[in-house]
Parts: C-alpha cells; structure tokens; sequence
C-alpha cells in the first residue's frame, strides 16, 4: 500500500513538475556516484572528511553572516548589498584593534592600526594567533561586533531610516550605494593589497590526541556555534524576538498592536550587524589573510544560504549556509576546483526558480 | 498651472480624483493632458530637438572641462585630442550599455544586475568565432562581422535561456539570479579545463584565466571607415583621352591631415574614428529603443513595468513580452560587450567582466534617469566624463600646479602629519588615492540620488505613448481664460477619463 503511494506520487511528480524530479535525479545519480568512488578508492574517505570538514567550516561562517542578512531582509523588506561590506569592515576594524593590542611598544601604534598597510609591520613580526595573543583575539572579535553595529546603526540613521516604507528595490540600489561607498573607504584607509594578519596555527593536539582541525577552526567552529546559540535564546525568549516575528508578518499590525517597530528595526540591526562583524572577523581569523573584498565576495554565498533556508528564518540560514558551504567544498569530487562556486550559486537559483521559499520553509522563525 | 509639465500632471492624479481603474496605460496617455494647451504632435519633434539639444550641451561642457584640464596639464594639441577621444569613447560605450539596460528597468521593469554576464557572452562569443585557429587560443577564423553578429545573437539566446524561468520572479529575485548568473558565465569562461577544447574536430578554447585575442572591432570597423569612397579614401575620376583625372579628397583623409600637421599623431585620428563609429551605434541603439518604446509592443512593456497583472488583465501574454524585451536587450548587452570590452582585440574573465562593471552602469542609469533614452546618454555621459575620468584628471590639474611634496604611504602618516598642523600631508594622500575616493563618491551620489532623486535627471519626464495627438485644444481654450485652474484639471481628468479607453486600441 505504501508502496503504490509512493509509486503514485513519484509520478505524479513527473507529471505536475518535470524540472524537480530532474533535479531530484540529479541528485540521486550524484550520491550514488559518491557511494560508487568511495568503494572503488577513487576517493578516500580521508578526503572526503577534508571536504566535509571545510565545508563546514566555510559554511558556519556564511550561515553566521547570513543570520543578519536574513533578518533584515524579512524586517526591513530588502536586501541588502551592503552587508558583505559590513563584514570586511568588522574584519578590518577587529584586527586594527587586535594588531594594536599585541603589538604595542612592539611597533609604532600608526602602522599597527592600519594592519599593516604601507608595509611597516607584517604579521610575522607580531605573531597573532589564539593560542599565543589569546586576549588580543577575543578584544578583537569583540570589537569588530560593535564597530560593526555603530557603523550599522549610523548607516541606517543617514541611508535607510529617510527612505523607510520605500520599495524595496529604492532600497536595495541604495544599499549597492552603501556597499560601493564602505568598500572603497576600506581601501582608502586601509589600501588594497591582501596582507597577511595571522598565524598559521597547530593543530589542535589534546593529551597526546592530535586533532584533523587546527586552533583557529576551532574558534572559528566555537565562537559562532555558540552565537547562534545565543541569538537562539535571545529571540525565543525575549518579547524582542516575537515583535521581530510580527513586524515581519505584518508591519503595520505591528505597530497598531503597541509594538515600537523603530526599535525593533534598531534591534534588528544591532544583532545582523553584530553577528556580521564577527563573522568577518572568525573568516579572516581562519583564512589568515585580509582583503578589503572578502565580504563582498563572500556576499552572494549569504544571500544563496539565506535564500535557501527561506527569508526571514535564522535557523534556516543557518542550515542554508552549511548547505551552501558543503556544496561549494564537497562539489569538488566532481567539478574542476575553480568552478565549485558556480555549483553553489547554481544550487541557489534553481531553489530561487522551484522553491522560492526556501527548503525548510513552512515555520518562519525570526 | 496650465503651463507644467509631465511631473505636475503626474502629481495632480493622486488620490483625489479616485481613478483606481487601468492606471497603468492610460497613465502615459494623460500626460498630454497635464501638459496643457501645447499640442502632441508639435511638441513631438521640438521634444526631440531639445533632447539632442541637451546632449550636444553636455558633451560640449564636457570637451570645453577636459580641454581646459589638458591645457592645465599642458599637454599640447595631441594630448588634448587623444584626451577627448577617451572620454568620447568612455561615454559612447556607457551610453550604449545604459540603453540598452533602460529597456529592461526602465522600460519593462526587469531587475537585470547581470550587464556584466551578457557582455561577456556577446564578447567571448565574438572573440571564440574570430580568433584565428593557429593562436594559442585557437578559434574559427572568421571575420569580425560574423563574431559581431553571432556574439549578438548569442548573447540573445543566453538572455532568453536565463529569462525563461526566471522571469516569474520577484523584482528583488530577479537581481540576486541575474548577479549569480552573470558571475556563473564568468567562472565559465575562466574554467582552465575550457582553456582550449575540440568540438567535432575543431579546436577552440576561451582562454580560461588568461583571456582571449580575436577580432579587434578597433581595427576593423577603423579600417572600414577609411576604405569607403569619398568619407575615408580619395577617389580618382579618370578624365577621358587624357589619362590623367580629378582627385576628389575623402573627408577623413583631409580631417586626417589637418590633424597631423597639428601634430596629432595617427593613432590617436584612428582613435576618433572609432570613436565617431561609436557615437553613430549610441545613435542606432537611441533610435531602435524610440521606436519601441513608441511601439505597441513598447507600450505593452511599459504596462508591464507599472502593473503586470492590469497589462494581463487587458489580455496581453505579458511573458512573452517580457522573454522578448530581455532578449533584445541582453543582444545589445552582448553587442556593447564586443565594442567596449573587446576594442583593444583582446578580454579575460578577471578583469572586463566583474560584477562592478554592471554596477557602473546602473549608476549611469539612474543618475540620468530610468525610462527616458535621453537620460541614458546623458547618464552614460555624466558618469564616464565626471565621475569615472575627472576626478583623476582633477587630482592631476592640482598636482601639476600646486606644490604638495610627495603624498605619505599611510593615511596614519597623513594624519599624523594633520595633527602635527601639515595640511599639505593629508591633500597630498587623498589625491593619491583619488582611485579608491571618486568610488566612494559614486556610492555617495547614488545614496543622495536614491534618497532625493529617485527618477535621476530626466526620469520624471513622461514620454507620450500614443502616436495620435490626445491633446484637446478646443476646450482647453473655451476654459483656460476664463479660469485656469478649472482649465488645468478638466484637462487632467477630461485625458484621463476619455482618452484611455481610446488609446487602449493596440
């Protein structure tokens, strides 16, 4: 019985919505190819877990950011191109702060807080890194969280707060604005060569147990488990996660309901931002080096994870970018290296054409 | 009142009058009627006058502002000369891209952020059919109007494959699958396994990382010009029995001479004959998008763009309009992508074809405003002339006359000095990154146009959609004297009620 059901619905399928049973082919075909290499030897399970590991890596990363971008895309009814330009300029502002931290009275303070531009002082000369300037790291995430907040909440005082109720497209070509304008100030300041920040770490070794990650994947996989962890309790516990929810339903209810939606919609920011800076930060940590368009081009790998999770649920930007991070890691097994990004943007237009709502829609969770 | 123009009467239709029916259409009729007692069909042609008119305007302050900056250089008449060719160039290209960008936004409605990917189609294509087959990156040899044509079409085709599914998207859904999809067909073309490849026997190859060398439009179209009886080449007409005959002298041969005994050298000649065939393109794209956009098929567009399902209601299969009027647009996309990106006969996928060159050009865009084809060349104009080449010329003009010592490696150094009471250190370090400056001042003039300007220079402009005179001068006339205020809305209201249903007649 359960059977012919199922037989029934697998046609049904066929019939109703040709594109998806191809793309569920697609994907079957896909993992038991996966199936067959691993048997053959093809691909060592070894590899495999390499993939695995850096796609997750990658992708708490993207799904950290995305968080932000998703709220304020369900809140605010845009989508904002500037957010990747956030999260270099929290990169940027943490390591300033980091490099001034753990090179002070090593090098002159003006060097130290441009991270190095001009030449002057280079990253092996302060040798950073969790294990050995543990403090500077942690001053600096912290700092690039609330740099990357003010600079939020002053961008929306000048930029978005006037336009407010506008179209969301006014919006997003008013972001594009934001995003060119933060970039380049990036570069004005900090100037446009990649540069090294950080060292690279050991692996992680624990009473003889030496681990496949290093120290920095570690903080990077610790210090945004555990944000999300407490974004989690902040929006389900708190009055401020069930005004989010209601103004993203329905603005105007909202307010009508007693609900101060300037408020929220600073709130909005100060968490989206704040998690971006971070975010910024722990993708430079791990990456070792700064550029000032890694957030930019990081960008369209957030919007593709929160449009796969479904706007406006951070648990599904979550999800969507560890998605989106495996995808873009594990695709190697198939596609040259060079193209496995296509493959992930590939991924988000066909969610973008089929499933507009994203995969774990249905619940939409602040 | 009688005497406002298309913004006021646009103004005067708000709620007041309780015209919720079939706003869209009979929108663009009415505005003959908010532009009072001037008739359509007189207004037509004048329109058009101003319009060429204003752009003659602008590109003579332009020339008279970069002349005046080569004189400060002093850089000499060749320098001079080959300065304006930039700019000329700069501002064709940009105008044609806008163009061609206004007839997805501006005219349809269709949130296209992915200029960038369907100038590389046009360009790659080009350059893949043009490339001889013993280059290191072998093609198929033919002529450059063959890869024109096909890196058009092909550019169409990809326009029309990404338009198929994805135009039942929402307008902010659009962008982010147009940006993912233009950044795709770039990895493409950097693919290293693409680098060269055979198909059916024939070797071909995209280059990957390193790019491409076919057909140089440059040369060709260049060389074309020159060869044409009388406009580039003189022509001898043979005098019978005495074997001797008259020279007659081309035009750009003795354009061409007067300039080198000027001391412009002959590149920099060539360079504005390109240049000039650029200009005559901006004009083709400008006069193919008037008429369109005068068409029916224009106006169902235009429909499109202010309410789809009111143009559905009216039974047009909006769809299929919409998959047209992003494939014609994506063909002149791929087209500027062989004439701007493709001119110097060679592109590679890092640097011609970044997602910040679509940028560039919705700047352009919405400075000049979207909808109106006027506005676009302005656009294009003001973009490349002021934003993207003055600054720098700018920063030259004071660097060359203003003593400011050499410019601190780090903005810490600069303020430092700052601080310290030295103005000069910090001038000097902000002129040397003029670069990184005049993009934040893209940004911020996008922010200001957005906040303050939304429909850019000429945007606001409404553009009669029907090509018979809608105005009525009759009874404008018997009220006006009397009482203008009256006049001005029975005009308004008498177009808006009258003339919609009729216009309506496709």
């Amino acid at each position: 019985m359960g059977a012919t059901e199922s037989i029934a619905r697998g046609r049904r399928l066929l019939i109703e919505r040709p594109t998806a049973a191809l793309v569920a082919l697609v994907g079957v075909v896909l993992l038991v190819d996966l199936v067959r290499r691993l048997a053959t030897g093809d691909l060592t399970t070894e590899t495999l877990g390499i993939f695995v590991w850096r796609g997750i890596v990658n992708g708490l990363v993207v799904g950290l950011a995305g968080i932000g971008l998703s709220m304020t895309y369900s809140i605010l009814n845009f989508a904002n191109f500037a957010h990747g330009d956030y999260i270099s300029t929290g990169a940027f502002a943490g390591w300033a702060s980091t490099w001034v931290v753990a090179g002070l009275g090593r090098a002159d303070v003006g060097a130290l807080i441009l991270v190095g531009a001009g030449g002057n002082v280079f990253s092996s000369d302060l040798g950073t890194s969790i294990t050995n300037t543990p403090l500077a790291i942690v001053l600096g995430m912290l700092v690039a969280g609330a740099f990357t907040v003010a600079l939020a909440l002053a961008i929306d005082r000048v930029v978005y707060r006037p336009m407010r109720g506008e179209e969301g497209i006014s919006l997003l070509i008013a972001s594009i604005g934001v995003a060119f304008a933060l970039r380049y100030l990036l570069v004005f300041v900090f100037g446009s060569a990649p540069r090294s920040v950080a060292d690279t770490p050991s692996d992680v070794a624990v009473a003889g147990v030496t681990f496949w990650f290093d120290w920095h994947q570690l903080t990077l996989v610790v210090g945004s488990v555990a944000l999300m962890v407490g974004v989690h309790l902040l929006l389900q516990g708190t009055k401020l996660g069930k005004s989010m929810r209601a103004m993203a339903d329905n603005e105007d209810l909202a307010r009508i309901t007693g609900i101060p939606t300037e408020r929220v919609i600073q709130w909005t920011w100060i968490i989206g931002a704040g998690l971006a800076g971070v975010a910024g930060y722990l993708l430079i940590l791990e990456a070792g080096t700064i550029a000032f368009n890694r957030g930019w081009i990081l960008l369209l790998l957030i919007f593709a994870a929160v449009i796969l999770g479904g706007i406006g649920s951070i648990y599904g930007a979550i999800a969507g970018g560890l998605v989106i991070g495996l995808t873009d890691t594990v695709s190697q097994i198939w596609l040259p290296s060079d193209f496995t990004r296509a493959a992930a943007f590939l991924l988000m237009i066909l969610i973008l054409l089929y499933r507009p709502e994203g995969i774990f829609a249905g619940r939409s969770t602040a | 009142m009688t005497g406002t123009d298309g913004g006021a009467g646009r103004d005067r239709s708000t709620p007041g009058e309780g015209r919720t029916d079939g706003g869209a259409v009979d929108d663009h009729l009415r505005t003959d009627g908010g532009t009072g007692p001037t008739s359509a069909a007189s207004s037509t042609p004048s329109l058009l006058g101003s319009d060429v008119l204003k752009i003659v305007a602008l590109m003579a302050g332009i020339y008279l502002l970069f002349t005046g900056f080569g004189v400060a250089l002093g850089y000499g008449t060749n320098g001079i000369v080959n300065t304006l060719q930039r700019v000329t160039f700069l501002a064709a290209v940009y105008a044609m891209a806008v163009l061609a960008l206004n007839l997805h936004w501006g005219y349809t409605g269709l949130f296209n952020i992915g200029v960038a990917g369907f100038m590389a189609v046009g360009a790659y294509a080009m350059m893949m059919l043009t490339a001889p087959p013993s280059a290191p990156v072998p093609g198929l040899g033919l002529p450059f109007w063959v890869g024109a044509i096909g890196g058009t079409l092909a550019a169409a085709i990809v326009g029309g494959i990404a338009a198929l599914p994805a135009l039942r998207l929402r307008a902010d859904y659009l962008a982010i699958v147009t940006i993912a999809f233009a950044e795709i067909i770039r990895f493409v073309f950097r693919l290293s396994a693409l680098q060269t490849f055979t198909v059916f026997g024939v070797r071909m190859g995209t280059g990957g990382a390193r790019g491409i060398s076919g057909a140089d439009p440059d040369t060709v179209l260049t060389d074309l010009l020159f060869s044409i009886p009388i406009v580039g080449s003189e022509v001898v007409i043979p005098i019978p029995g005495t074997g001797t005959g008259i020279l007659i002298p081309s035009v750009l041969g003795s354009i061409s001479t007067t300039l080198q005994g000027m001391g412009v050298v002959p590149n920099v000649v060539r360079g504005w004959v390109y240049a000039l065939v650029l200009i005559a393109v901006v004009a083709g794209f400008y006069w193919l998008l008037t008429r369109i956009g005068n068409s029916p098929f224009g106006r169902v567009l235009k429909a499109i763009r202010e309410d789809e399902d009111v143009a559905r209601a009216l039974g047009k299969d909006t769809a299929r309009f919409k998959i047209k009027a992003f494939m014609l647009g994506c063909g002149l996309m791929g087209l500027v992508g062989i004439l701007w990106q493709g001119s110097r006969g060679f592109i590679n996928p890092t640097e011609n074809f970044l997602p910040q060159v679509t940028f560039f050009v919705w700047i352009a865009m919405i400075i000049g405003g979207s909808g109106s084809n006027t506005g676009s060349v302005l656009g294009g104009a003001l973009f490349a002339a002021l934003l993207f080449e003055g600054p720098r010329f700018a920063v030259n003009v004071v660097d060359a006359n203003v003593e400011l010592g050499s410019a601190p490696s780090t903005i810490s150094a600069a303020v430092a000095d700052l601080l310290g009471g030295d103005v000069t250190s910090m001038a000097a370090y902000v002129m040397g990154n003029i670069d990184a400056l005049r993009f934040v001042l893209v940004g911020v003039i996008l922010i200001y146009l957005m906040q303050n300007r939304p429909d850019g220079l000429l945007g606001h402009r409404k553009e009669t959609a029907a090509s018979i005179d809608l105005s009525r001068p009759a009874r404008t006339r018997s009220r006006g004297p009397t009482d203008p205020e009256v006049a001005a809305d029975g005009a308004g209201t008498g177009a808006g009620s009258d003339a919609g249903p009729g216009g309506d007649g496709q």
